[in-house]
């Protein structure tokens, strides 16, 4: 199908080859092959767009990023002194450190749900007159999440060293980990944002689940002081094992549990694909809902 | 593909695109509880286009007119691959560059230049190929002093401008536009006509919906007429227009030719 008009450099996808067939396909998936291609070929629309709002974050100031790394270290402390009180003050400096890394590795994935869950409800301009793969928006926002992750880890780091905690290659682990994490992150991201197009005050409820959620995460305790009678809640949340996995190797210095990796892998893969297929089945309604 | 259709740039068989879209204004999960048990319908479901055919030979221009409500929005978007249909079947043979109601700035908040970056990648080209066509669309849409200004500053004349400006310096096989010549002033309009009668002269397809009859008369080479999401009439632009005027008289509305 070439005209005079091809352009050679061009590669083929659902979206803008020379010839394009759209036929129903309301119920169920598009094809597959070419969603992703389309997607990849795409892969600097949500690196852009991340930049972007970073930039409408103030991100790129230093007062801007001052404020990013101040606000969760912060709530660190205060979570510190409160859980310190609680437990009538027995909290040593290891724990501050563990509090801090578990927190931030939360706050990711939070952010992620934050910024995601606007993300397919504000680029209503764009979903009504450009076709592209939806699922870069909610995927955009775990960048977006991400690049605010990096600077924490600059925080956490001698907050590490100066509470004395060990230093060692198991702590390679921590990569894995953090792409368990993203993969976790990017399914909640797309299932928030395409609620949010059916359910528009998803956003407010949000706030109250992170929330929540945190509660039942083992980031303001140690995983291995949950009492037994209450064992079903790190049981039934994913993040659980992610997050004591994450902890394990950053508190000890200590390869992770089998377990927690794998149980956090199914939860995340599982999740995401489920996620993946309920957006983009969803995606092409987007633009008569919006 | 059957034979004999390569001079088509687009091919429209028996579509028709029914949509389900909720009554609310917003819809929230609160109010869904709310309702829960009353049984109340929350979303209609609109046929918005109806076993339409035709097909749009290459380098053609095809006007779509029709009164409020036609169908001609949801026609388009289809053909741009945005909605798919229901049932029957588009083909589109082509690069396609879409300039449709709402123009290019999906955020207001950001600046002329993010958004025309963004709505490129987003649309598939490559940052190369932006930087190549950047100058192009803002000589063109002569914003040059407004193109780090958030959009949101923009009047909506420039905000129609520069969505022109980017459709056709995308150098598309098929420009979809959907009334977005009634912004800017007489100048920029006869530009925009130069533009759209070059863009044919290098065989580019143009499908242009619009109320303006006079820019359809002098546009298109064939226009069609949608009515409640039927196609009435397929035919040279002169004879839709007298038929779809003569249409709009015995009914209730005036219709005026000056809207260009």
């Amino acid at each position: 199908m070439t005209t005079e008009a091809t352009q050679p450099h061009r590669l083929e996808d659902e979206f803008t080859s020379e010839h394009h067939v759209y036929e129903p396909h309301t119920v169920g998936l598009p094809p597959l092959g070419s969603y992703l291609r389309a997607l990849w070929k795409r892969r600097e629309f949500a690196a852009e767009l991340a930049r972007t709002n970073l930039r409408a974050q103030h991100f790129n100031t230093a007062f801007g990023l001052l404020w990013l790394v101040l606000n969760p270290i912060l709530l660190a402390t205060v979570y510190f002194i409160l859980v310190d009180i609680l437990r009538g003050g027995d909290r040593g400096e290891d724990f501050f450190a563990h509090l801090v890394g578990a927190l931030f590795a939360y706050y990711f994935l939070q952010q992620s749900m934050q910024q995601g869950v606007r993300s397919v409800v504000s680029g209503g301009r764009l979903i009504l007159n450009t076709a592209f793969p939806r699922a870069l928006l909610p995927l955009s926002s775990v960048l977006t999440a991400f690049f605010r992750f990096l600077p924490t880890i600059a925080i956490y780091i001698p907050i590490h060293i100066a509470s004395g905690l060990p230093v060692g290659p198991e702590m390679l682990w921590l990569l894995p980990i953090m792409a368990i994490l993203v993969v976790f992150a990017s399914a909640m991201a797309m299932l928030v944002a395409a609620v949010q197009v059916y359910f528009r005050d998803l956003k407010s409820f949000l706030p109250y689940a992170t929330r929540i959620w945190m509660y039942a995460t083992p980031i303001l305790y140690f995983a291995h002081e949950v009492p037994d009678r209450y064992d079903w809640i790190p049981a039934l949340n994913p993040l659980a094992p992610i997050i004591t996995a994450w902890s394990t190797v950053l508190d000890e210095s200590n390869s992770p549990a089998l377990s927690d990796m794998l149980i956090g892998t199914a939860w995340a893969v599982g999740a995401f694909l489920l996620a993946a297929a309920f957006f983009v089945s969803r995606e092409r309604e987007f633009a008569v809902r919006l | 593909m059957p034979s004999g259709s390569e001079r088509l740039a687009i091919r429209v068989e028996d579509l028709s695109i029914t949509y389900r879209t909720p009554i609310e204004r917003k819809p929230t999960l609160r109010s869904m509880v709310v309702r829960a048990g009353r049984r109340e319908r929350i979303v209609a479901e609109i046929d918005a286009v109806k076993n339409v055919t035709f097909d749009v030979p290459r380098g053609s221009v095809l006007g779509v007119v029709g009164a409020n409500g036609a169908g001609k929005s949801t026609l388009v978007r289809s053909i741009a691959g945005i909605l798919p249909p229901t049932s029957g079947r588009v083909e589109v043979n082509g690069r396609v560059s879409t300039l449709l109601a709402l123009g290019v700035g999906f955020n207001r908040k950001l600046t002329g230049r993010e958004n025309v970056v963004l709505g490129g990648l987003a649309a598939g080209w490559t940052r190369e190929e932006l930087a190549e066509k950047y100058d192009d669309i803002v000589r063109f849409a002569e914003l040059k002093k407004f193109m780090d200004y958030p959009m949101r500053t923009y009047s909506s004349g420039m905000y129609g401008r520069l969505a022109f400006s980017v459709a056709v310096n995308m150098e598309p096989d098929i420009l979809l536009i959907d009334e977005a010549l009634s912004v800017g002033d007489a100048k920029f309009k006869r530009k925009s006509f130069r533009k759209m009668r070059k863009l044919c002269e290098a065989d580019s397809t143009v499908v242009l919906v619009s109320h303006a009859l006079q820019s359809i008369k002098d546009l298109c080479d064939h226009a069609i007429w949608m009515h409640e999401g039927e196609l009435r009439m397929w035919d040279e632009p002169e004879a839709v227009i007298d038929a779809y005027t003569d249409f709009l008289e015995v009914g209730e509305d005036a219709v005026t030719m000056e809207d260009v």
